[in-house]
């Protein structure tokens, strides 16, 4: 959805807002020089990093993780943190990484 | 629906001897709320615990929330209403200004939530008594406020407040503000509908935006940015300019019910009156006592008690003071360094009229109103005019 702004009358009552009627800015553009990757093989589907992260930017398959939504990760780091396993590491935001940090096949030791 | 009014009662034996708090519980008891999230103040406190007697004998099934506050009583009383129950509480004085806060969110929020107020004096000093300077503190959030005269005036508007705070067009806070102790405390002989005529008037209570319907999630209070802000005030102003209309109909459809017809204002024998008073509250009672004395001596003397006071009835109270060539706004609170709230409301009502209109301050921290006093105003309608100086009632200078 565009951000045209709209008259009062136009707007619910009460500032509600119902699904899919707001312009969602990707707020991924505040992250401040790091992102996160996920090392796969590491990963035990714990689904803390999910529990954590404190926008929706942990993406899920079925039950099990599947990725980052960078459009909306603003790198706060709170999954690495959490990650039991540490599956997930902060990278410089430069790096390429595969589409949503999915890094398959090896452990983080082995990527370096 | 009743299509006639019904004759006015006269039988006391058909009345129940109330206090103004007995009377706001027993029409909160006949509502009966969802959730009512109190906690108790001095001259209010009557109002909950009479109800909270109603709900422990079962006559009343809502859940009270005892809550540690009365910023804690709005805050629960914001997420009640939201979830989507039927929501009231009861406040005074400091209560209400630790409220303040979040009365302002539930008014913002749209949340039609009913509250008793039994006007005390704002601390300091420290005092219980009857003023309306706690109430007036929360002119300006959004609320719509009622000032009642008496214990009957009391339920009458506890019953149609939800109405007028649930109707789509409104979707406000309403306040039914009665005087500290001179009516919450005293006893007089009030007229009561039936539960089951109550139920059917009030209705179902439905809101556009329950948070618990799962089938619509909504985002609910959420930040504003300097781009919808100032949209979403100028919709309260909307459901504010609305209100009237509503109330209205409700009065109408109330008086069929009770017998009791009711209007933002009441004139008292205004029509050809050479002066006039101006008040709001319990203090009307006396002035009608004195109108009628001073009428029988043939002085051509009125009043007008407003009962609506947000949003402020200009055009009635334009019409019913046009050609009256003196006024006087008895205010029953201060605003330091300007004029009463009541005045400046009615000066500017009456902007564009020759009127002699003015001011006088009384009964602040329950200060006694006496006939004296009030005859002393309309002389000096006549002695004194083009006064345009703030006076003081009762006050010793």
């Amino acid at each position: 959805m565009s951000n045209d702004l709209k008259r009062y009358s136009d707007l619910a009552v009460g500032a509600n807002i119902e699904p899919g009627k707001t312009y969602q800015p990707h707020t991924g553009s505040w992250r401040m020089g790091t992102k996160p990757e996920v090392h796969l093989a590491k990963c035990v589907d714990c689904m803390l990093c999910w529990v954590y992260c404190p926008d929706t930017a942990v993406l899920v398959e079925e039950d099990s993780f599947y990725g980052f939504d960078y459009r909306y990760c603003k790198g706060c780091e709170l999954c690495a943190e959490v990650c039991p396993a540490d599956a997930i590491e902060m990278v410089a935001e430069e790096k390429d990484l595969p589409e949503f940090g999915r890094i398959t096949g090896g452990s983080n030791e082995d990527s370096r | 629906m009743k299509t006639a009014v019904k004759e006015k009662s006269t039988d006391l034996k058909q009345m129940h001897l109330l206090t103004g708090a007995e009377a706001a519980a027993r029409a909160m008891c006949q509502i009966d709320p969802d959730v009512v999230p109190v906690y108790p103040i001095t001259p209010q406190t009557p109002i909950i615990q009479t109800f909270s007697q109603f709900v422990a004998d079962g006559e009343a099934t809502s859940e009270i929330i005892n809550v540690e506050s009365e910023h804690s009583a709005m805050s629960a009383a914001i997420g009640a209403a939201t979830a989507g129950g039927r929501t009231m509480t009861a406040t005074a004085s400091q209560g209400l200004a630790l409220m303040v806060e979040n009365i302002y969110i539930a008014a913002s929020m749209r949340l039609p939530i009913v509250l008793a107020i039994g006007n005390r004096a704002l601390s300091g000093p420290i005092n219980i008594h009857c003023d309306h300077s706690d109430s007036m503190l929360a002119r300006d959030s959004g609320t719509i406020q009622i000032y009642v005269e008496n214990a009957q005036e009391a339920y009458d508007f506890m019953i149609m407040a939800p109405r007028l705070a649930e109707d789509h067009d409104v979707l406000l806070p309403v306040m039914v503000c009665q005087d500290g102790f001179t009516i919450t405390h005293t006893a007089e002989p009030i007229e009561l509908l039936d539960d089951q005529d109550i139920r059917e008037f009030i209705g179902d209570y439905e809101i556009p935006y329950p948070l618990l319907n799962l089938q619509r999630p909504t985002t609910q209070g959420p930040f504003d940015m300097h781009d919808y802000y100032f949209e979403h005030k100028r919709q309260q102003q909307d459901a504010m300019e609305h209100s009237p209309e509503v109330l209205n109909t409700i009065m109408q459809e109330y008086a069929l019910l009770s017998g009791r017809p009711y209007e933002a204002i009441e004139p008292y024998r205004l029509s050809d009156a050479e002066r006039a008073i101006v008040v709001m509250g319990s203090s009307a009672g006396t002035i009608k006592d004195v109108v009628d004395e001073l009428r029988d001596e043939g002085e051509a003397v009125g009043l007008l008690k407003i009962r609506l006071f947000r949003p402020f009835p200009e055009e009635q109270i334009c019409n019913a003071l046009a050609g009256i060539p003196a006024v006087a706004v008895l205010d029953r609170a201060m605003s330091f360094g300007s004029f009463g709230p009541l005045y400046t409301e009615v000066s500017r009502s009456l902007y564009h009229s020759d009127v002699d209109l003015q001011n006088y301050i009384f009964g602040l921290g329950g200060r006694d109103l006496f006939p004296e006093h009030i005859k002393s105003v309309f002389q000096k309608m006549k002695t004194d005019r083009n006064n345009r100086s703030m006076q003081y009632l009762g006050l010793r200078d």
